[in-house]
C-alpha cells in the first residue's frame, strides 16, 4: 500500500546507512524485514489517536479540506456521500477497514483512493488517522433503531402511497423517478422525510457533481411541439440545442429545441408534496424503514 | 580527382549547405515572425495567436453566411483521460499541441495523422491541485517549449519531437509545477509555475531559447529588503504562493511582459499573512530583457476566497490609449492604462457580493464581513470564479470582449492550518451553496470602453471552454456538454453547433493549409478540426 511506503522506506535507509559486518547484514535484513512487517501492521490496524480530543479536532479540519465535498459539513452527508455520522456503515466497521477505504477508495463507486483526485499526494497516515478519531468522535453510539415497520413500509410502498408508480426498488417498479434501492445507503434518514415531504427543495439547489445524488437532476419539462402537442415530463438529459425526457407514460422523446414552438424548464419536482394529511409521520416513518431495509444491505 | 573537378565538388558542397541552412532558417518561427505574427494569419503562432493576448484570427473564409455548413474535417485521439486544456500552435501546415501527463505531438494539420508524439516520463508523487494537465507549447527557431508537471522545461525538435534540453526549474517536491504554454520572446522562454494550492513561492522565468540557461527570474513574493516584502506578515512571504499559471502577453513597443500571477497562500485563510500581499492575484509588467518590474496592478489585495487574478491580460487600443484588460475571477472587469498601470474602469459583469465599494483609484474592496468564517458563510462568486483559465477572446471589429463567465456562489469556510511542504496548504474549504440559484454559465461580450455587458447567451450550465472570435463575423466557443459553437459576434446568436462527446475544457483556434481554413478545439480527450465542405 502507497502510503506505508515512506515509513518502510525510513527503516530500510536506516539499516543500509550504519556500518554492518557482512554476517550482520543478513540479520539486520531479517530484522528490516520484521519491523517492515510490524510497522505494517502497526500503521493499518491501529489507530494512534483513538479518543484522543486533540487529534479529532485537526480531523475535523482535515475533513472539512479532504471529505466534506461529498459527506457534508460535520460529515452528516452530501448528496453522493454517505452520512458518516451513524453508528452503522454499509463499507466499514473497524478503525482499520476505515484506514483502508480512506486509503484506497471503493471500486465502483466514487469514492477515490487517497491522493487520486488531482488534489495531490493527499493525506499522511497521521492525518488520516486524526479523520478517523474525528469520525469516531461525532457518529453515534448505537445503530438508530428503525422507528417504523419495515414490511408495512414496503406494502405501502407498492400500495397505498403510490410509491412505486414512479420509482424502482430492486428491479421492481417505475421509471419517471429516480431508483431507490440503494439511496438510504447515503442518505439520511431526515433527508429522506424532507425529499418525501419537499420534493422540490433538492431541485430547487445549485448542483454540483459533487452534490448530485442521481446521474439526472429530473427537472420538470414541458413542451409544445410544432404541431401543438403539448408534452410535460422530467429531463433526462439536456444541452443548448436539444433535450431527452420522459413523459408520465414513460415514453422517451428526443427534441430539437429550436423545432419547439414552447419550452418550459421548472426546478418544481413532478412527484407530488406528500404532506401529513395525505401520508401520516408514521407511514412515512415506515417507508423509511423499508428503504433502509433495503439500502442497508 | 581533378583541380577543376575538386573545385566543382567544393563549390557543390558549399551550395548544398547554403542550401541546407536556406531550408532550415525558412521553416523557423523567428521572433520577427512572431512579431508580425498578422502578417501570416494561416498560422496561430503562440498561446493566444499574438503577442497581444486577442485569441482573434484575421481569416474569414469561414463567416457568418456559411458558418452553418461547417463541418468536422478530423478528429485526433490523444488516448489521454482527464481534462484537455491546450491550445494547439499551427506553424507551416504542422500543427503541435499538448495532452494530459505531459504529452506534446506534431500533426498533419490538414489530415489530423501523428508526425511525432513525446511524453515526459513524470514521478508518481507529483503535486497538483486541478489534474494532469497542459496548457499548451511556445514555439521559436526549430524549438517548441513544454513546461511540464515536476517543474521542468523542456526544448523539443519541432521536426522530431527529440529532446534538445531539460531544465529543472524547481523541487516539484515542494508543490511546484507547471501547466501553463509558455510565451517565447526575443531569444527567451517565459513561463510562470503553479502551486499555489502548496504554499510555493512563485515566480516568473525566462530560460535562453538555445541552450536553456536561465536568463532571470522574478519571484512573485518578494524576499527580505525587496519592496513589497512589507506586505506579508513574519514568515508567511515564504510560503505566500502567488503562482503565475497563465500565459501573458507581451508588448515590442514599450519591450515589456505582462503576466498576471494567482492566490497568496493559504488560499482561504488571512490569518497569519496579515498585508496586501504584493504581488498575488497582480498584473505585473516586467522588462524582457531583464524581468525588473515596471509597474504592478494588484486586482485582489489580500485575497481570501481563492480568486487567482491568472486570466489572460488583453492589450488593446482605444481612443489613442494603450489599453490592458482582463476579466478576473473576483466577478469584475478590468481595464488599465499598459503604460502607466492606472485603472480605468472596473465593472462587474457577473454576480458578486464581496466587494462593497471603491478605493479611491476605482478598485473594489472587500467587504469585512467577506471573509472566510469558521463556520462558513456564502460570498459570490465561488472559488471557482466569475471565469478562471478560459482564454478570453478580443475581436478588434467589433471591438468587444468576449469571456466565459458564470454565476455561482460557495460557502466559504476557514480552519487553522500548519504549512508541510510539498502537501496541500488550503487553510479551508469552500461547498456549493444551499441556497444558491442553480449555476449558470454564460459567454458574455463586453464593451471595453464602458464595461457594460452588451450581449450574453446562456449554456445549460456553466462551461471551462475558452473564446476564439474571427474576422469573420464570429466567435466560437464550447461547453460542457461537448457541442462546439458558432455564433454571431454582434448580436450572440448561435449559427452553429457540432456535438463532439465530450467537455470542453479548452480554448479554439484557427488556422488555414492549402488555403482551406479550419477551427480547431480540444474536448473530451481528442482534437477536433473543423472547416467548409
Amino acid at each position: 500500500m502507497a502510503l506505508t511506503i515512506p515509513h518502510a522506506e525510513q527503516v530500510k535507509k536506516r539499516f543500509v546507512a550504519s556500518d554492518l559486518p557482512w554476517r550482520g547484514f543478513l540479520m539486520a535484513s531479517v530484522c528490516a524485514g520484521l519491523l517492515l512487517a510490524a510497522a505494517r501492521t502497526f500503521a493499518e490496524d491501529h489507530n494512534p489517536f483513538a479518543g484522543d480530543a486533540k487529534a479529532a479536532k485537526a480531523g475535523e479540519y482535515e475533513f472539512r479540506i479532504n471529505c466534506a465535498l461529498c459527506h457534508g459539513l460535520g460529515a452528516h452527508g452530501g448528496g453522493r456521500g454517505p452520512d458518516l455520522t451513524r453508528a452503522q456503515k454499509k463499507h466499514v466497521h473497524s478503525d482499520a477497514e476505515m484506514f483502508q477505504i480512506i486509503s484506497n477508495g471503493i471500486p465502483g463507486t466514487v469514492m477515490p483512493a487517497n491522493g487520486t483526485n488531482g488534489q495531490g499526494v493527499g493525506m499522511t497516515e497521521e492525518e488520516i488517522w486524526q479523520i478517523i478519531t474525528y469520525i469516531r468522535s461525532v457518529e453515534l453510539k448505537a445503530p438508530a433503531q428503525p422507528l417504523g415497520s419495515a414490511a408495512h413500509g414496503r406494502e405501502l410502498f407498492y400500495g397505498d402511497a403510490n410509491c412505486s408508480l414512479c420509482h424502482m426498488i430492486e428491479g421492481k417498479g417505475g421509471r419517471l423517478g429516480p431508483e431507490l434501492t440503494g439511496v438510504a445507503g447515503s442518505r439520511t434518514r431526515e433527508s429522506i422525510i424532507d425529499s418525501v415531504r419537499n420534493p422540490s427543495r433538492r431541485l430547487a439547489w445549485g448542483l454540483t457533481e459533487a452534490t448530485k445524488e442521481f446521474p439526472q437532476e429530473y427537472e420538470t419539462i414541458t413542451v409544445v411541439t410544432a404541431d401543438g402537442k403539448e408534452i410535460k415530463g422530467v429531463a433526462l438529459n439536456e444541452d443548448s440545442f436539444s433535450v431527452q425526457m420522459m413523459d408520465q407514460n414513460e415514453e422517451i422523446y428526443r427534441l430539437e429545441k429550436a423545432k419547439l414552438r414552447s419550452f418550459k424548464k421548472s426546478r418544481e419536482s413532478m412527484m407530488p408534496k406528500f404532506g401529513a394529511e395525505i401520508l401520516s409521520d408514521k407511514d412515512l416513518e415506515d417507508i423509511v424503514a423499508y428503504l433502509v431495509s433495503v439500502g442497508a444491505k | 580527382m581533378p583541380r577543376r573537378s575538386r573545385i566543382f565538388y567544393r563549390l557543390l558542397m558549399v551550395c548544398l549547405a547554403c542550401g541546407l541552412i536556406a531550408t532550415r532558417a525558412r521553416g523557423q518561427v523567428t521572433f520577427e515572425r512572431l512579431l508580425n505574427s498578422g502578417k501570416e494569419p494561416q498560422n496561430w503562432l503562440t498561446y493566444s495567436g499574438d503577442y497581444s493576448g486577442r485569441r482573434f484570427s484575421p481569416l474569414d473564409q469561414i463567416n457568418q453566411k456559411n458558418a452553418h455548413t461547417l463541418v468536422a474535417k478530423w478528429v485526433y485521439q490523444t488516448a489521454a483521460t482527464g481534462k484537455l486544456e491546450t491550445t494547439p500552435l499551427v506553424v507551416d501546415g504542422i500543427l503541435y499541441a499538448t495532452a494530459q501527463d505531459d504529452r506534446a505531438f506534431a500533426l498533419d494539420a490538414g489530415t489530423g495523422r501523428p508526425i511525432w508524439m513525446y511524453q515526459h516520463p513524470l514521478p508518481a508523487d507529483v503535486r497538483l491541485c486541478c489534474g494532469r494537465v497542459n496548457r499548451g507549447l511556445a514555439i521559436l527557431g526549430d524549438k517548441v517549449f513544454l513546461g511540464t508537471l515536476d517543474a521542468h522545461v523542456i526544448a523539443l525538435d519541432t521536426k522530431t519531437g527529440s529532446v534538445i534540453w531539460d531544465v529543472v526549474a524547481a523541487e516539484y517536491q515542494k508543490g511546484y509545477s507547471f501547466t501553463v504554454a509558455p510565451l517565447a520572446v526575443k531569444n527567451l522562454v517565459v513561463i510562470g509555475v503553479s502551486g499555489g494550492e502548496y504554499g510555493v513561492r512563485g515566480f516568473i522565468d525566462a530560460y535562453e531559447a538555445a541552450t536553456g540557461a536561465r536568463q532571470w527570474r522574478f519571484y512573485t513574493v518578494p524576499g527580505p529588503g525587496e519592496p513589497g516584502h512589507d506586505t506579508w506578515e513574519g514568515d508567511s512571504w515564504k510560503t505566500g504562493g502567488a503562482p503565475a499559471w497563465n500565459t501573458g502577453t507581451y508588448d515590442a513597443v514599450t519591450n515589456q511582459i505582462f503576466w498576471p500571477t494567482g492566490n497568496p497562500a493559504p488560499s482561504n485563510r488571512g490569518e497569519g499573512r496579515a498585508g496586501d500581499n504584493l504581488y498575488s492575484n497582480t498584473l505585473l509588467a516586467l522588462d524582457a530583457d531583464t524581468g525588473r518590474m515596471n509597474w504592478h496592478f494588484q486586482f485582489t489585495k489580500h485575497d481570501e476566497h481563492d480568486w487567482d487574478a491568472t486570466e489572460v491580460p488583453v492589450m488593446l487600443d482605444s481612443g489613442g490609449k494603450h489599453l490592458i484588460a482582463q476579466a478576473n475571477r473576483n466577478g469584475f472587469f478590468y481595464v488599465i492604462d499598459r503604460t502607466t498601470g492606472k485603472l480605468i474602469l472596473a465593472n462587474a459583469y457577473g454576480k458578486t457580493t464581496w466587494s462593497g465599494g471603491k478605493d479611491a483609484e476605482g478598485r473594489p474592496v472587500a467587504k469585512k464581513e467577506a471573509s472566510p468564517t469558521l463556520e462558513g458563510h456564502t460570498v459570490c462568486p465561488g472559488a471557482l470564479g466569475t471565469t478562471n483559465f478560459m482564454a478570453p477572446a478580443f475581436d478588434p471589429q467589433t471591438a468587444l470582449f468576449y469571456v466565459t463567465a458564470r454565476d455561482q456562489c460557495d460557502i466559504f469556510s476557514t480552519a487553522p492550518q500548519p504549512y508541510e511542504a510539498g502537501h496541500a496548504y488550503y487553510g479551508s474549504a469552500y461547498f456549493p451553496s444551499d441556497d444558491a440559484e442553480p449555476y449558470r454559465g454564460f459567454l458574455k461580450a463586453l464593451d471595453p470602453a464602458t464595461g457594460e455587458i452588451r450581449w450574453k447567451f446562456e449554456h445549460t450550465s456553466p462551461t471551462w471552454s475558452g473564446v476564439l472570435a474571427t474576422a469573420g463575423g464570429l466567435v466560437f466557443t464550447g461547453d460542457a456538454e461537448g457541442n462546439f459553437i458558432a455564433l454571431d459576434a454582434a448580436s450572440g446568436k448561435p449559427l452553429w453547433h457540432f456535438q463532439m462527446g465530450g467537455a470542453v475544457y479548452a480554448a479554439p483556434m484557427a488556422f488555414a493549409v492549402d488555403g482551406k481554413q479550419y477551427v480547431a478545439i480540444a474536448a473530451g480527450s481528442g482534437v477536433y478540426a473543423f472547416g467548409l465542405p
